[in-house]
């Protein structure tokens, strides 16, 4: 029902200038930061490295992103934990 | 002694030249002597904005090259109905690889004597024409749309500018419209200035005008009426610091007003 009536009134989804400002956000950290896609891989793999010294994780399931959150930016990585490791 | 200002903007189409025509129009309307140099060579307009397409002799090639250069006051056109006003062409045949950043920043002080303003139109890009146009200028008009394209490749110029030692660089935004951003489908100033972080003298609304202007050779500045027009006239009130409040467009809509008050905005 509500979302019948919100779509009456067009507000079923972001207003595009909204999408392009997110999108823009996130490709001028980017560019700014010139962050290139190797980059990204290494900082992805030395990472990778450095956990795994304390946990077992998927290393395929690894997603690492630069992102805008409200007024700054993040680093976002989202690593799936297989296990903890036990140290002796 | 100039002051030298280079008008550029990364991407293409922005209205880069039509911008140039109209602050040179503005200036030399205020008593300034002031010279508008196209460097985009090889794709010249600056002669077809001003109306001057008729009366060029010789141009930036002819006065820069090495062998027998011509003296560059044979290459000036002067505007018959702004007296002050002056137009230095680039070549339609040579490619923009035919003059070097030096040679134009070696041509600017010697006229640096003869004139209170040189406008310097950019072409689009990054390449050897822009670095041309940048070369010789102190201060930098960045010009872009709303559009995301747009405003990426004006960040990306906004640093070369930076790494050339350029900071004082303002900002106008062309092709606004009005009802886009109201319904939230173009960006607004505000989403501009947070974007970009440089200060903006010019919003210039999408308007006909511009091309009537341009079909007629006369820059749109001319038509005192037409919004664009009085646009661009308050981007040279700002260029002189006079504190000139921006065109609000007219209050939302009572449908906008109702859905705001029912919560669905």
């Amino acid at each position: 029902m509500l979302e019948a009536l919100m779509k009456i009134f067009g507000k079923n989804e972001k207003p595009s200038g909204q999408v392009a400002k997110d999108r823009l956000r996130v490709v001028l950290i980017h560019d700014r930061a010139s962050v290139s896609p190797e980059m990204m891989e290494r900082l992805k793999n030395d990472i990778i490295k450095v956990i795994s010294n304390y946990m077992d994780v998927r290393t395929n399931g690894i997603e690492i992103s630069l992102a805008n959150d409200e007024d700054s930016v993040a680093l976002v990585a989202n690593i799936p934990v297989k296990s903890m490791r036990h140290h002796a | 002694m100039s002051v030298r200002i280079v008008i550029t903007s990364g991407k293409g189409g922005v209205g880069k030249t039509t911008t140039t025509a109209s602050i040179g129009v503005g200036l030399a309307q205020r008593g300034y002597k002031v010279a508008v140099m196209d460097i985009d060579t090889g794709l010249r307009n600056l002669d077809l904005l001003l109306g001057l397409e008729n009366r060029i002799m010789y141009d930036l090639v002819d006065v820069t090259r090495e062998k027998d250069p011509i003296p560059y006051k044979k290459a000036l056109v002067r505007h018959r109905k702004y007296e002050t006003l002056f137009l230095l062409p680039t070549s339609q045949v040579k490619n923009k690889d035919a003059i070097k950043p030096e040679q134009v920043d070696k041509l600017c002080k010697e006229m640096d004597k003869d004139f209170d303003y040189i406008l310097l139109d950019s072409p689009a890009g990054i390449e050897e024409g822009f670095k041309t146009a940048i070369k010789p200028a102190q201060r930098a008009i960045i010009v872009t749309t709303p559009e995301i394209t747009a405003v990426r490749d004006a960040d990306k110029v906004i640093g070369e500018l930076g790494r050339e030692g350029i900071d004082d660089i303002k900002l106008i935004v062309t092709r606004l419209r009005p009802k886009m951003i109201e319904e939230g489908d173009m960006f607004d100033m505000r989403d501009i200035n947070e974007l970009l972080a440089i200060e903006c003298i010019g919003q210039i609304p999408e308007d006909e005008s511009v091309i009537k202007a341009t079909n007629r050779g006369e820059p749109v500045i001319t038509m005192e009426d037409s919004p664009a027009g009085k646009a661009y006239k308050n981007v040279v009130g700002r260029l002189f610091g006079e504190a000139i409040p921006f065109y609000k467009p007219p209050k939302e809509s009572f449908f906008t007003r109702l859905k705001k008050l029912f919560g669905l905005l």
